[in-house]
């Protein structure tokens, strides 16, 4: 049988084709054409269209047969769910028996909260650990590893029931029950006996993992490297099963060299460096480079081996290899910096390269060490003159260092070099547009013609010494990486929410279970919040369609599963909203609106303060600023654990606010406020933090200014100017909506061109037009005018037509996007007639509700 | 857990797909090969991030295979199902290759539905597969063997079905290890060990419970002064086995408390154990090379090989592989002992001995011709190699059978 023969067909017209040949009554021929349809699906050609005669197949006893339509069905099912559901009727016996297992599972399962891990289910876990498949002890440990024993000695009799699992021939068990030993240990008190034996016990499996395949090699490397970081006393004899093999693959070759570094110490250094210096001369570029650079970092962890580590550091510059040379200057710069006045002798030998220097990294740092030692260099203002000429086709990280060293070649030989560096000032401030390099030049020149004694303090003052391990994984990053032991996240060394979509899977386990939020996470376009009725009430969804809105956004560190012991103080304390705030807001300062927006005579208290201004703005009505509603409650105290918010938005000169009142009506002190926008129509987000200095007591009410931008991410809402709200604090996340009136988004610069207007009002299509009347108000045109004026709608022109007055009028949201009216207003008649035309029409209506309330208030 | 499931043929073409998840889309098959096998550079990484999807890949012969997913999987699990997978395949229809992939392409697509479950891997031995995903058509099956398909697929034991008898019940116990060395160009041991495997072919009949031990030092430190008279009475060695693995029929509790490997086997061959010991270790034999160049276009090369072990004891089927550079046009080759030729297709000269006994010594010298290059890439200079099997009696071995 040769199969292949169905992969070759390429025909045209071979739908139509297979399709005769899925209806035919000979069973084989049948067969044939179901495997050819499957062949076709997997180079990946769309043979949906076969879809109901390939289920027609499945009238047969023929089991084989049925098997290959079952294949096809599972790839299609996706596409055409009714046409699957109808098929699987054929199969409900087969799948009967599954599917009620499965609904048991789930029935015994409420709230499906498997994460629930108590003592006896974690026994359970443990006796079912000896008894399943090598890939359920898999399933088991990494499960185990979530939870929280709740003393040390709880934690000792699992590590007890788990390390046997460290002679599992299956890497990926062995890994998992590492995982769960490392974790566990942090709940042990280092005095105890078995804590020095796992400890010991870790060490053989995890140099075993290392004669596993090449690809599993990596991912234990990977997490070996984590492990060595977190607990270097485990691994720290095994140095030598770290060395390269002629035939390990690159990129175990680049790890194990990383981790070859991390255990070097005194009393291995020897062996390390004779290994470092023969993987300087192999073939890879990029290992070669790594293991001179690592030589570099041998001598700046091991002083006693630094004298070692330079001359064989000159060794290798003498072999000429190009990119070998660029490699060890760079280190040996940085040896320079840990061991001061100690190895300057080199620098000769270093100064001889300087022609075949090519790379932006290695001129730096040779620009760096002629300019440090300038003094004992005779020739150093030579050489760098001969870098000044192609100063302007240099990186920037090379003309940076170029200016900073003639500095210093300056300071320490005036007269000689004085010509040098104006040029070089000249050359960066003036013929440059890199600001970093121009504000330096600056500064130097600055600095040299104010107080030349200043400015030899500041530039040659004496550096802070570098530290030994240059690139350690941050300790709360290393703790959190080390509860994924064996995941991607160790291999990657990032946390999940950095490569995993949406942060699901990750947020997820600690939220009751919503599969609606599931879908609207996955598909956000589709997800808008729950159908309106038109009254406020209605307007607040589920909390399941905002919550999974929200937890779109990056809610920072995630909270999944129990933290290590000792981190989990400062776990603890990590709340849900804040780190996603922080990036979204980047830092607490305060976003000042654009000068060019504040109109004059309110340019001198701009500069008393801005916050100052809003807390005297804020609840109070105001003359020069839009139209402000009274402050209405969004939020009850019954549905926030006695949390209550009112608020309202203002528009003042320019900046949009959201002006909130905060009262604790519980019995307990609030602390830690945070709020949080989800994405709506026009962009609104948090311009600053939302700053409650002091905690909140109970029966407290505190009056908050929160600065708003229209720089978020937008998702058109129903209705359109609806804003769902996130705040957090100490006890608690609530969510609530709100809907903003459309006349903060009016924009100052709203007023258009007479011809412009007329050319627009024409430009629109008639079917774009509203009309609205606004019944009962009295005012006259005068006062409409100057009253619209002061929320940014202003009049382009007015007209008296058969004693109407016609006022025309033109408004811009912060969105650009234009809205033309005409207000029709007959003396003596409190009615008015309102025609709007925007190109954007569903914004109409909302306008109109603006022109309402700033008209009746 | 693993989204989906593709195998290609060294052009990029796939040969199988099998998606399990959803967020899985066709584009994931092409992002694949367009950025890991058309890619100009050697492979940097077995897992590559390609628009924050993950791809696994493991390659045999030219064929690759590549697992995908969006989450944030057990990566070591995955890897160690892609070579599982790889098992498998090899024990339905032999080698993995592009011919055979494509002749058994229902066959993988049902293995692949039964050894993974929504992305989760499930029981993938051989042995239990073979029941019950056959490449026969319909298998006319009794009651019987439903319910055994039944227990087995629930049951703890997945490795073997019941029921299985054999008028003779025999086993057989392979030790293969390998040392490992690491020499530095003075000759300087830097480092060495020895990692083994047993492997194991059982035809026995039923349900057997199986029982080793093993005189590994904290075993026989464990069992006391008397036993330790007994095993310089014997002669017998302990050794100290720094790690070891077992398959997954071994119970591992009991061997954690009590030190003896205790199992039910799958029924054939598989492999029981690994270990690894570091203390020790003599070395079989001594390879000292020296090599000369004579100008840029010669090389001169002399190979000494010195077996070390005891005189009664026989190497058998040795071979020794001494790379040559890329650019060698013509080789000579003296030897005293056995057969040398250099084969140009592997770029090296293949020394072959038959036999050989212990404390000998034999030599091979060589004159390699290179033609003139200005090719700047450094020639890698692999090390020489070497092959050859020992046949000792059960006396010798550290294990012992009860």
């Amino acid at each position: 049988m040769t199969d292949s023969k169905y992969f070759t067909t390429t025909k045209k017209g071979e739908i139509f084709e297979l399709k005769a040949e899925l209806n035919s009554d000979k069973k084989e021929k049948k067969k044939e054409a179901v495997k050819k349809v499957i062949a076709s699906m997997t180079v990946g050609k769309d043979v949906s269209a076969l879809f109901p005669d390939v289920v027609n197949c499945m009238q047969t006893d023929n089991l084989e047969l049925k098997k290959l339509v079952y294949l096809y069905l599972m790839n299609y099912a996706k596409s055409q769910p009714d046409m699957a559901i109808m098929a699987v009727n054929t199969f409900v016996k087969v799948v009967a028996n599954a599917v009620a297992a499965l609904s048991e599972i789930a029935e015994s399962h409420p709230s499906s909260n498997l994460l629930d891990l108590n003592p006896q289910s974690i026994n359970k876990l443990l006796t079912a650990l000896n008894e399943c498949t090598e890939w359920g002890q898999i399933f088991i440990l990494d499960c185990l590893a979530n939870y929280t024993p709740k003393d040390d000695r709880e934690a000792q009799s699992i590590c007890e029931r788990v390390t046997p699992r460290l002679s599992h021939a299956n890497s990926a068990v062995v890994l998992s029950a590492v995982k769960v030993l490392m974790k566990f240990m942090e709940m042990l008190s280092k005095d105890l006996d078995y804590y020095g034996t796992l400890l010991k016990k870790l060490a053989p499996p995890l140099v075993t993992l290392l004669s596993a395949e090449p690809e599993l090699q990596y991912v234990a490397l990977r997490n070996i490297n984590l492990i060595v970081q977190k607990r270097p006393e485990i691994l720290k004899h095994e140095m030598k099963v770290f060395f390269v093999k002629y035939n390990d693959p690159i990129y175990v070759k680049l790890e194990k060299l990383d981790i070859m570094i991390r255990l070097a110490s005194q009393a291995n250094i020897a062996q390390v460096l004779a290994e470092l210096k023969e993987y300087a001369t192999e073939v890879d570029v990029d290992f070669v480079r790594k293991a001179v650079r690592a030589i570099g970092r041998c001598a700046i962890k091991v002083e006693q081996s630094a004298e070692r580590c330079v001359s064989t550091l000159l060794d290798l510059i003498q072999t000429k290899v190009n990119y070998v040379v660029q490699e060890a200057i760079v280190v040996i710069k940085d040896i320079f910096r840990k061991y001061p006045n100690k190895y300057e002798s080199v620098i000769a030998t270093l100064c001889e390269n300087l022609d075949s220097l090519d790379e932006p990294e290695a001129r730096a740092a040779m620009i760096w060490i002629v300019g440090e030692y300038a003094e004992r260099i005779d020739n150093a203002d030579e050489l760098l003159e001969s870098f000044l000429e192609g100063f302007h086709d240099e990186s920037t990280q090379v003309q940076l260092q170029l200016l900073t060293a003639i500095v210093k070649l300056f300071l320490k030989k005036p007269t000689e070099t004085q010509e040098l560096v104006q040029q070089v000032l000249s050359l960066a401030t003036q013929d440059s547009d890199n600001p970093d390099l121009r504000d330096r030049g600056y500064i130097y020149w600055r600095l040299l013609s104010t107080d030349p004694v200043a400015a030899k303090e500041v530039v040659l003052a004496e550096k802070p010494l570098i530290s030994e391990e240059t690139d350690l994984i941050e300790p709360t990053l290393l703790d959190e990486l080390i509860c994924y032991i064996g995941t991607l996240a160790s291999v990657y060394h990032k946390p999940p929410s950095a490569f995993v979509e949406g942060g699901r899977g990750v947020v997820h386990k600690s939220l009751p279970p919503r599969t609606a939020s599931n879908e609207s996470t996955e598909s956000p376009e589709t997800a808008p919040a729950g159908a309106p009725s038109g009254e406020q009430p209605d307007v607040i969804p589920t909390q399941g369609d905002l919550l999974g809105d929200l937890l779109n956004l990056d809610l920072g560190p995630p909270v999944s599963g129990p933290p290590l012991a000792t981190s989990s103080v400062q776990m603890g304390a990590v709340d849900l909203l804040g780190g996603g705030l922080d990036s979204l807001i980047g830092g607490p300062n305060f976003v000042a609106p654009p000068a060019a927006a504040v109109p004059a005579n309110l340019g001198a208290t701009m500069g008393s303060g801005l916050s100052d201004l809003f807390d005297l703005t804020s609840g109070v009505g105001t003359l020069s600023g839009s139209y402000v509603a009274p402050k209405a409650v969004w939020l009850p105290a019954m549905k926030a654990k006695g949390l209550e918010i009112s608020g309202t938005f203002t528009r003042q000169v320019g900046s949009i606010s959201m002006d909130l009142q905060l009262t604790n009506k519980a019995l307990q002190v609030m602390t830690d406020f945070a709020i949080q926008f989800n994405r709506n129509s026009f962009g609104l987000a948090p311009a600053a933090p939302l700053q409650v200095h002091a905690p909140l007591s109970p029966n407290q009410t505190v009056e908050i200014s929160l600065p708003l931008n229209t720089v978020g991410s937008v998702m058109k809402m129903e209705p359109l100017n609806n804003l769902q709200v996130a705040v957090k604090n100490n006890i608690d996340v609530f969510y609530f909506s709100t809907l903003y009136p459309l006349h903060i988004l009016f924009v100052e610069d709203g007023k258009m061109d007479r011809q412009m207007f007329l050319a627009t009002w024409k430009d629109i299509p008639n079917e774009n037009e509203a009309q609205f009347q606004i019944r009962d108000c009295p005012l006259n045109a005068e006062a409409v005018s100057s009253r619209l004026q002061s929320s940014n709608i202003f009049t382009v022109a007015k007209r008296n037509v058969e004693g109407q007055d016609m006022l025309y009028q033109s408004l811009k949201l912060t969105n650009g996007i234009w809205v033309l009216a005409e207000l029709r207003i007959q003396p003596g008649n409190p009615s008015f007639t309102l025609s709007l035309k925007c190109r954007a029409p569903e914004v109409s209506q909302h306008v109109y509700q603006a022109y309402e309330t700033i008209l009746k208030n | 857990m693993i989204g989906g499931l593709f195998i290609y043929n060294h052009k990029g073409e796939v040969l199988i797909s099998r998606v399990y998840r959803d967020d899985i889309g066709r584009n994931a098959v092409d992002a694949f090969r367009v950025n890991v096998i058309h890619a100009r550079q050697q492979v940097r990484s077995p897992v590559t991030n390609i628009a924050r999807t993950s791809f696994f890949h493991v390659k045999r012969s030219n064929i690759w295979l590549a697992a995908v997913t969006k989450q944030n999987v057990n990566a070591a699990m995955v890897f160690e199902f892609l070579y599982k997978m790889c098992d498998v395949m090899a024990a339905y229809f032999g080698k993995i290759s592009e011919e055979n992939i494509k002749n058994n392409f229902v066959l993988i697509y049902e293995l692949l539905d039964e050894i993974l479950d929504f992305g989760y891997p499930q029981n993938s031995e051989t042995g239990a597969l073979k029941t019950f995903i056959t490449q026969q058509g319909i298998k006319s099956q009794t009651k019987e063997e439903q319910s055994q398909i039944t227990s087995q697929v629930t049951g703890q034991i997945g490795w073997r079905r019941e029921g299985i008898k054999y008028r003779r019940n025999e086993l057989f116990l392979d030790v293969l290890e390998s040392v490992n060395l690491l020499m530095s160009p003075q000759g300087q041991v830097l480092s060495a060990h020895v990692s083994g495997r047993v492997v194991m072919k059982s035809y026995l009949s039923g349900m057997p419970e199986c029982k080793f031990g093993m005189n590994d030092k904290i075993v026989i430190e464990k069992q006391g002064k008397g036993t330790a008279d007994e095993t310089s009475k014997s002669g017998k060695q302990s050794i100290a086995i720094d790690d070891c693995t077992f398959h997954q029929c071994v119970r591992l509790s009991k061997f954690d408390s009590e030190r003896s490997i205790s199992f039910i086997p799958p029924d054939g061959e598989f492999e029981l154990m690994r270990y690894r010991t570091t203390k020790d270790i003599i070395l079989p034999f001594r390879v000292i090379p020296l090599v000369r160049e004579v100008g840029r276009t010669k090389l001169e090369v002399k190979v000494v090989i010195k077996s070390n072990f005891k005189p009664s004891l026989l190497a058998q089927k040795i071979e020794v592989r001494i790379p040559t550079p890329l650019n060698t046009s013509g080789v000579q080759v003296i030897c005293m002992k056995g057969k040398a030729k250099y084969k140009a297709s592997e770029n090296a000269i293949v020394w072959k001995i038959k036999r050989m006994a212990g404390m000998k010594e034999s030599q091979i010298s060589a004159e390699i011709e290179l033609l003139p290059t200005n090719d700047k890439k450094k020639w890698a200079r692999p090390p020489i190699s070497m092959n050859f099997e020992v046949w000792q009696k059960r006396s010798l071995d550290p294990w012992r059978v009860c």
